[in-house]
């Protein structure tokens, strides 16, 4: 089973980190195969960035495809670009807190996560991806839930250790609205 | 079995340059290979080992010119535009009979093209990365784990021929992360030892023989320049049945072959799988040195009685294809799956036009 993603939004919102902790997790507790390709532009802050991710249970062809099984939208603009680069049949994941498009599309699912409230809520914006990546999971149990917080906790709490908690709160909000979605959807 | 893990392919690169014992390393920054220059940074003092970022990429190219020729396992990297910089450098070692590992981190072009990945520096890499014509055994890895075992071999025989070699990468080897298995390090023992078997190197007046040389024959009396440029011409003669390697992959049964290198090749891989659940038997040949070319990876194809060949590439106008199409020579149909400037190749291009094969 090959899993692909493409998750997309601007500089700064966490973009690689979301992706590196899936990667990192699949690399270094599970025995699959896993990708991971970073796209940006010239800019530190701001521009667009996205980064592909492909968790295999077979050596991985095409690291980065056109067309992915799962898209993660952070902002407007990455939905203009990449609602068209899900399969038919996969899921869009939206940080609904910002992002006002609409796919339009009646061929996918749609995971409306409002993430950034959610980060802000917990008193840190920064950790809007770990809302996602939670929702991810809950919602695609691609990875363990479990490898990917103490992954999170190695990665991130290396440097930030006062910032685990809260990280682990940002993760297990994202993972409920991940598990409601896809149980709602079955 | 050693321990995988999750590297970027410019840090993979250093981390096992580091390992094959390379202890000089000078540099330049540019995208997208930034991450070799900054890791040889950090990880350079802990083995005693120096890096040096220039004040341009001629500086640099020159100083692992330099380090070359004292002897120590050196190496310098840049991308595309910053490689056309180090050529006059890389032309020298060629002629000084230098022992340099060159990275090529390649991105789109020409001119300062684009920082995103590209295939665009194939005629260069093979034919002419310099002035003289010389030329350099090419090694271009599909994942990193090729980029690490390459790294190792492309130290092995920059000492074995005492010439320059370069890896081919490009932008998406150099920034993508990817489980590896890294080769177990060179004791420092041994790391002295291989400086100590250059007899040849400048290593000051501590003993042994005088007046070393190292310099194009321009310089040297001891060898006409045409003797040179023969013996030179006898040498990549000679890896033409010693050094070619390639990936023959499902090609036993095919209708239809698809031909790509470096990233490429991997994404190409990949489709062969794809097309043969369609019922299209296809196969794959890959170089895994793109020089020497390795003509009998084609030749002992039934070229005749195939469909056609996909040459892949992110090169617009391609030049993989025209190696390509100097083997097969009209033998059988060559269609291209092409993109450019620092697009990658959509596995879908290379489906297609071996579908059209098909018609």
């Amino acid at each position: 089973m090959e899993k692909s993603f493409i998750i997309a939004g601007f500089g700064g919102q966490g973009v690689m980190v979301a992706g590196q902790l899936l990667s990192y997790t699949a690399c270094e507790t599970t025995d699959k195969y896993v990708t991971y390709f970073p796209s940006y532009g010239a800019e530190m802050r701001g521009g667009t960035a996205n980064c592909y991710v492909v968790i295999s249970d077979e050596p991985v062809g095409a690291p980065k495809v056109n067309q992915a099984d799962y898209v993660v939208c952070l902002n407007d603009p990455s939905m203009a670009k990449f609602k068209d680069a899900v399969v038919p049949g996969g899921t869009i994941f939206t940080n609904s807190s910002v992002v006002t498009i609409e796919p339009e599309r009646s061929d996918i699912h749609v995971v409306k996560v409002d993430a950034g409230s959610i980060a802000i809520e917990l008193g840190a914006p920064k950790v809007l991806n770990l809302v996602i990546v939670g929702a991810i999971i809950g919602y695609t149990d691609v990875l363990p839930a479990e490898n990917v917080l103490q992954t999170a906790f190695k990665k991130l709490g290396a440097k930030r250790p006062e910032l685990n908690p809260i990280n682990e709160a940002a993760f297990r909000r994202g993972w409920e609205i991940g598990r409601k979605a896809k149980e709602e959807q079955v | 079995m050693a321990e995988k893990i999750f590297m970027k392919g410019c840090e993979a690169v250093a981390e096992t340059a580091v390992r094959a014992g390379c202890r000089f390393f000078a540099g330049y920054p540019i995208t997208p290979q930034n991450d070799v220059p900054e890791y040889f940074a950090r990880r350079m003092p802990e083995v005693n080992g120096v890096f040096i970022q220039g004040e341009s990429e001629v500086a640099s190219s020159n100083m692992a010119y330099g380090a070359a020729a004292a002897g120590v396992r050196s190496m310098t990297s840049s991308s595309s535009c910053g490689i056309s910089l180090k050529s006059e450098a890389i032309s020298w070692m060629a002629g000084a009979n230098l022992p340099v590992v060159i990275a090529n981190f390649q991105r789109g072009g020409p001119g300062i093209g684009t920082i995103q990945p590209a295939q665009q520096d194939y005629l260069q890499a093979t034919h002419a990365s310099g002035n003289g014509g010389f030329r350099m055994l090419v090694l271009s890895p599909m994942n990193l784990q090729e980029a690490v075992d390459m790294t190792w071999q492309a130290f092995e025989l920059a000492d074995k021929y005492s010439k320059p070699v370069m890896l081919l990468m490009d932008g998406f080897t150099g920034t993508m992360m990817e489980p590896v298995e890294l080769p177990e390090p060179l004791s420092e023992e041994e790391v002295a030892a291989i400086r100590a078997s250059k007899t040849w190197a400048a290593r000051g007046k501590h003993g042994g023989p005088q007046h070393k040389v190292m310099c194009g024959p321009g310089l040297d009396t001891r060898i006409s320049q045409e003797q040179m440029n023969e013996r030179d011409a006898e040498l990549y003669e000679s890896w033409k049945t010693t050094e070619v390697e390639y990936e023959d992959y499902m090609t036993g049964d095919a209708e239809i072959v698809l031909t790509a290198y470096g990233i490429t090749g991997r994404i190409a891989k990949s489709a062969v799988k794809l097309l043969r659940a369609e019922g299209i038997r296809a196969g794959l040949i890959r170089p895994k040195k793109v020089y020497p070319f390795p003509d009998a990876a084609y030749e002992k194809l039934p070229l005749e009685k195939l469909r056609g060949i996909v040459s892949a590439e992110m090169s617009i106008p391609a030049q993989f294809a025209e190696d390509v199409e100097r083997v097969v020579h009209g033998r059988t149909r060559i269609v291209t799956a092409l993109s450019s400037g620092g697009e990658v190749l959509d596995r879908a291009a290379i489906l297609d036009a071996a579908r059209s094969l098909m018609k």
